[in-house]
């Protein structure tokens, strides 16, 4: 078994991490650094549970290996919020209920953060289309939906009051 | 599921890769995309002892036109094209091929490339490449050498290239006055490859004559094919509804589909007829100066 | 019983009100705690080698070259199970099922052997390395042939057992059903098959399970609906090796979505337990999506003749079903134990009709065992669909417009509680409004008119129809128990002397979003902020005893179980603030949050204040403090229903289905949570979608497993999914504490007869009476070609 030394930096901060070449990246994720936001949900690259930005574009980590990161930028769930305040993205699928056992939600939050990244505004064919790496088998979708286009909303209006960590009405 | 081992390098040269690949023989494969080689490898249905990595060789991602040709180059992701608006507005055909491939987040890593190297009939660019009649560039241990799209999938999974070559360029003449192409793929959902698709790329002359047809299909023969005796139906003639359906009629007669879970053969052979003849009019039409 | 609910201020945040989820913000920052989240100091790693083969004898296995890979700690096989006698248990039907086979293996995917190792990677090398010879033994596929004279006997374990007929069940008046069908003007048939669909929740199944041998303690983190339950069965199945019930420590944390997949006991769970034990460290195994697809128990699989009667005005009289169940190769449906087809019988419908006939008869076959829900409760979903397709047809047959037949037979709202003649006591529904309101939403006249046109120019267009009764909230416990213990569920609520709560139920979300929901009832009974009411769930050392969330029952139970619970806390509420106020007990009343003298607004007390008094200065003679359990046993199932619409066209070049609307309006009677209960009906109808035009797990002759990954299970991404219209009636449930029915899995029982009674309502006029779903584009495009149609 061969370990290789590998750099990059994860939500913004620089790792060195020993992986076996045929590591997935997933795993390297989950496993190595802890992180386990990052889900893994089928073996064919099909769910998307997987979703991280690897130098800024959301990829599935299952379908790469930990060694292909050297010299990367990538983020994860975890990176999206700063300093306890949710994203626009996060903040919309709280909202508008975008998420129900959770077990798709950091994936489908990864491309939807991409996708506005990108798109200022994207019509909702634009949305399903770029949702449609990610299989989600609780929401039926029309909430993750109207979540991007919260935080599409909130992205392009006035900065908007923090989003509190409890429920309310 | 869980890939066996191998040995991984990333080379950074073209002049490394071929090196590598010399060196380990059958052994080695490249990687670019991996969207097709990691999945394959997570199930253990390629096992290779040794990887290229060759997304470390720079000056391989690019779309530009020069010398009256489109050239892209082999680690292009399937993602640029679809951002392009080279691509977009000169060749819709290959914007819709990309556009339609997998998903959006398989197609930031897939290649362009990895798709026609690795030669699967059931990949999407294969077909477009043909109707477009497109030159491969194969960078060897003795340079360049260009194939022709025609000769370039010899047999079942197996491309043209040799095991010390590794493709770098793709090369689609520029189109000429009064040409279209199109490509028209029927899948069960988003990330599933073809039922069956098909590519058509057409010139017509100032009568509206067409002077020039090819016809790629996907998924419905054992290597991408062209549909030779179609093509051939509409060379010649000018592109009425009767001529699209009896060319499609033909193009269905030359697929040769299997039956599986995305349908009967004969199911499929059937919807290669529906399909070219959406195609051929789409194509028609674009050949006419319309843009659909 | 009236049943409005009072509205609670924002504030109180009760029944009514669209509360942002509390679970939300460990999910939305990653740190949510799965399954495969935990990790423990010396964890191994478990991988399962399986059978290639549907039906084999296992010659010889050996390890060796496993064994002595680097990493590779043990191989665990059959025949070291049975030295423990645990190499077979029970099902939830009382069947048994292997947990590593000694002799032949019985479906493809089938675990042969496990493999423990230090590290995943290399338990996946060791897997790969295990040799097993086999011989073919003759594979049973289809369970029409598995019944025949001659087929081979696949239970062999079984002594004296010479068939592969697993029990034959029947309700209803034969003769009566023959006497009406007899006497009947119109009479329609069908064969309908609902194939094998599998609920595959984006997170598979796994467990981690730890025996710490000092104290002689197990616990298992695992993917599982009902996690008391399985403790119990734990206990019955082990006990013999010494695991004994309080020694048994179940834990499901966060769950990625269930909806019936993690009720079952699978053998790897009892594998791991094994390994944990026998090896003395904590044993990880996590499945991967195609052992999911390939080996947990499926749905559906029911092979129906149906038959219908009317009068020629359109008067539904009399309903046959002779039903064959494929159970696989053990029956390991989870349903209640009195009912082996589970609530198939709910199958009159939404109709009033007086005579019925059902039979349903199981068989074995070479595929892995099983008959669970698919998001649905016990078999409702079988049931719905055959009826509402069949009121189709006969609507057809007899010209009648399927919405006028439907009306004309609905039972009426005067009816309830409607006794109906296969023996269920329907609590309250009003059909004919729902329809109407989806009628009138999609606006239904003007596209029958649009139809017509189409239909004039060579289009395919249909509206389909479903008008279902779904039967949830398992169990009233005379009638529903699983293995001997009987289905009511739970509730603990216990308020701290400052006044805010923690309420622990049986229940276990898997994304249903209970700590929100539950809060709210707590918060509407008894005032108390919901953000103040700590919710949990899902560890047995810790929550009281229930039997889990499946079949829509956590709000008809453990949520009933909290409003009695807070009921009781309520009345010894009202015993102290009379005490600190000095008045007599009548003399109170009650707004949620507060005691008030009566006439006196400015003497109350909130139930902060008394909650302080019932720890510092409680009277004398009372128990100090303020908590409550509740063990909820309910009077009767509840009926929620609805009536779905929905349009579709047709590419008749392609044989492509295209959902153009669908509108779906739910009764679920009171409701707890509007945004969440939208959310779950956009869910259900998600998933009813999925098995109308997608998915489907079948089988080649061999007993290979086809749509065993992601490739072929075809799971709708956002671009298949329409976006759905929904809204509602409310009908509560008299029985209910506070009216509520449950809301879950409405869609999913109800959503796949419109989409398929839309398809063929497209496609009457050229012959069509019916297809099975998935109504897949080769299927469709085959049924126009077999009718004369040629698409372009
Ligand atoms: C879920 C999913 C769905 C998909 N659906 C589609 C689809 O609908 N249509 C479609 O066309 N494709 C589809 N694909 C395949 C995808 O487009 C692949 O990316 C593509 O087939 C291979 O490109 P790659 O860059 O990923 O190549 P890799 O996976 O890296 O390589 C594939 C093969 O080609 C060889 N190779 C790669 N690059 C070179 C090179 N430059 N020179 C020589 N040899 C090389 C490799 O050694 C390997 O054998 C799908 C993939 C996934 C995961
Ligand atoms: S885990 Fe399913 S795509 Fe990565
Ligand atoms: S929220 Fe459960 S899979 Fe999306």
């Amino acid at each position: 078994m061969s370990m290789k030394t590998v750099n990059f930096t994860i939500n913004g901060e620089a790792k060195s991490v020993q992986a076996e070449s045929r590591q997935l990246l997933v795993h390297c994720i989950r496993e190595t650094l802890g992180l386990t936001g990052t889900h893994v949900g089928c073996e064919t690259s099909h769910c998307g549970a997987c979703t991280i930005h690897l130098d800024g574009e959301p990829v599935k980590s299952c379908t790469m290996f930990a060694v292909q990161a050297e010299g990367k930028s990538l983020t994860t769930v975890e990176g999206l919020a700063i300093g306890g305040t949710l994203n626009p993205v996060q903040e919309g699928f709280w909202e508008e209920h975008g998420l129900q056992c959770g077990f798709c939600t950091p994936g489908m939050m990864m491309t939807a953060t991409a996708l506005l990244r990108t798109v200022n505004e994207p019509t909702e064919t634009e949305i399903r289309e770029a949702i449609s790496g990610n299989l989600c088998r609780c929401t039926g979708y029309v909430n993750i939906v109207k979540a991007i286009q919260y935080a599409q909303r909130k992205m392009h209006a006035t900065p908007a009051p923090e989003a509190v960590l409890q429920g309310g009405d | 599921m869980i890939p066996a081992s191998f040995e991984y390098v990333v080379a950074h040269s073209l002049e490394e890769t071929v090196g590598l690949l010399a060196k380990h023989g059958s052994d080695a494969k490249i990687l670019s995309g991996g969207m097709s080689l990691i999945p394959a490898m997570k199930l253990r249905l390629a096992q290779p002892v040794f990887i290229v990595d060759v997304n470390g060789v720079s000056g391989l991602e690019y779309i530009r036109e020069e010398h009256g040709e489109l050239r892209i180059g082999a680690m292009t992701r399937e993602a640029a094209l679809e951002r392009s608006s080279l691509v977009k507005h000169g060749y819709p055909i290959l914007f819709e091929t990309a556009k339609v491939i997998a998903d959006p987040l398989v197609r930031n890593r897939a290649t362009i490339g990895g798709n026609l190297a690795h030669a699967d009939p059931a990949n999407d660019h294969p077909a477009t490449m043909l109707a477009l009649g497109a030159t491969v560039v194969a960078h060897g241990p003795h340079g360049d050498r260009l194939i022709p799209i025609d000769e370039f999938f010899p047999s079942f999974f197996a491309s043209a290239l040799e095991p010390d070559e590794v493709l770098t360029e793709i090369r689609i003449p520029a189109p000429s006055v009064r040409s279209g192409g199109a490509y028209i793929k029927f899948e069960r959902k988003v990330g599933d490859y073809a039922i069956a698709a098909v590519a058509v790329n057409v010139t017509l002359d100032d009568h509206d004559t067409c002077i020039a047809a090819r016809i790629g299909l996907t998924n419905v023969t054992d290597v991408p094919a062209r549909a030779t005796s179609a093509e051939a139906s509409l060379v010649g003639h000018r592109i009425t509804e009767q001529a699209i359906a009896d060319a499609s009629r033909l193009a269905a007669h030359e697929s040769d589909p299997k039956s599986d879970l995305r349908g009967s053969a004969e199911y499929k052979r059937d919807l290669v007829r529906v399909l070219a003849g959406r195609a051929i009019g789409r194509a028609v039409s674009r050949a006419r100066g319309g843009s659909h | 019983m009236t049943q409005t609910i009072p509205m609670t201020a924002a504030a109180i945040g009760g029944m009514g009100h669209s509360m942002k989820r509390k679970e939300d913000p460990r999910f939305l920052q990653g740190k949510g705690n799965y399954v495969e989240d935990v990790n423990l100091p010396g964890m191994l790693w478990m991988d399962i080698v399986r059978s290639p083969y549907a039906h084999a004898k296992i010659v010889s296995i050996d390890a060796s070259k496993a064994l002595a890979i680097p990493g590779v700690l043990a191989v665990i096989t059959g025949k070291d199970l049975e030295a423990y006698n645990l190499h077979w248990m029970p099902t939830l039907m009382s069947d048994t099922q292997m947990v590593l086979p000694v002799d032949k293996v019985m479906y493809q995917a089938q675990e042969v052997a496990a493999v423990i190792a230090t590290d995943r990677y290399i338990a996946a090398d060791g897997a790969a390395a295990v040799d097993v010879e086999y011989e073919e033994l003759p594979v049973v596929v289809d369970p029409f042939k598995a019944l025949l004279p001659d087929a081979p006997v696949l239970r062999t374990d079984k002594p004296g057992k010479t068939d592969n007929h697993i029990f034959h069940w029947e309700v209803g008046d034969a003769a009566v059903t023959d006497k009406a069908f007899a006497e009947a003007d119109v009479v329609v048939k069908q064969d309908i098959y609902i194939p094998r669909i599998h609920v595959a929740s984006i997170e598979t199944c796994g467990c981690v399970a730890s025996f710490e041998k000092t104290e002689g303690k197990l616990t298992v983190w695992m993917t599982t609906q009902a996690p008391h339950a399985i403790r119990t069965v734990f206990a019955l199945v082990a006990g013999h090796v010494g695991l004994s019930e309080e020694k048994i420590r179940i834990i499901s944390p966060d769950i990625g979505g269930g909806f019936g997949g993690k009720v079952p006991v699978y053998p790897g769970y009892v594998i791991a337990v094994a390994a944990t034990v026998l090896i003395g460290k904590p044993v990880k195994w996590i499945e991967d999506r195609m052992e999911n697809l390939q080996a947990d128990s499926f749905a559906r699989d029911y092979h129906t003749t149906a038959e219908l009667a009317a009068t020629k005005d359109g008067k539904l009289t009399a309903l046959r079903f002779k039903t064959l169940a494929d159970h696989g190769y053990a029956d390991a449906a989870a349903n209640p134990s009195k009912f082996p087809a589970g609530l198939y019988h709910i199958c009159t419908g939404s109709y009033d009709l007086q005579a019925a006939h059902v039979e349903v008869d199981g068989a074995y076959t070479n595929k892995p065992p099983g008959g669970v829900a698919y998001r649905c409760s016990f078999r409702v979903t079988e049931a719905v669909h055959t009826i509402e397709r069949m009121v189709d047809i006969m609507a057809h047959q007899i010209g009648m417009d399927p919405a006028a037949l439907r009306m004309k037979n609905f039972i009426e709202k005067e009816q309830f509680p409607y006794k109906s003649v296969l023996g269920w006591e329907y609590d309250s529904g009003d059909y004919h409004a729902a329809l109407q309101k989806a009628m009138d939403i999609i606006g239904y006249d003007d596209l029958r008119r649009e139809q017509l046109e189409k239909r004039a120019r060579g289009e395919y267009m249909g509206i389909g129809i479903s008008s279902f009764t779904e039967i949830v909230g398992a169990g009233p416990s005379k009638d529903f128990d699983i293995l001997g213990i009987k289905m009511f569920d739970s509730a603990e609520i216990r308020v701290h002397p400052t006044g805010k709560a923690i309420a622990r139920f049986g229940t276990k979300s898997q994304g249903q979003g209970h700590e929100t929901t539950y809060a709210q009832i707590v918060a509407q009974e008894l005032g108390i902020p919901m953000a103040h009411v700590q919710v949990e769930e899902g560890d047995t050392d810790t929550a009281p005893y229930g039997l889990g969330t499946y079949a829509s029952r956590s709000t008809p139970t453990s949520g009933a179980a909290a409003a009695m619970a807070a009921r009781k806390i309520r009345d010894k509420a009202r015993k102290i603030a009379a005490y600190l106020m000095e008045v007599a007990e009548e003399d109170l009343e009650w707004e949620p949050g507060k005691f008030t003298v009566k006439g006196n607004p400015e003497a109350f007390k909130t139930i902060q204040e008394i909650a302080f008094a019932a720890y510092t200065n409680h009277p004398q003679g009372m128990e100090a403090g303020l908590e409550a359990t509740h063990y909820y046993d309910p009077p009767n199932l509840t009926y929620p229903f609805g009536s779905y619409i929905c349009v579709v066209d047709i590419d008749a070049g392609t044989g492509q289905v295209h959902v153009r609307r669908f509108v779906a309006v739910d009764d679920c009677g009171n409701i707890i949570n509007p945004m969440i209960v939208d959310g779950q009906i956009h869910g259900g109808l998600s998933m009813g979608l999925a098995p109308a035009l997608y998915e489907e797990i079948s089988y080649d002759e061999a007993g290979n497993c086809l749509g065993g990954s992601f490739i072929d299970y075809l799971v709708p991404t956002a671009v298949e999914t329409p976006n759905w219209e929904t809204d509602k009636t409310i009908t509560p449930s008299p029985h209910h504490p506070f009216g509520a029915k449950g809301v879950g899995e409405s869609a999913t029982v109800g959503a796949p007869p419109a989409i398929a009674n839309a398809v063929v309502d497209a496609l009457w006029h050229l012959g069509v009476r019916h297809i099975d779903i998935p109504m897949t584009p080769s299927k469709v495009w085959k049924v126009l070609r077999d009718h004369g149609v040629t698409g372009s």
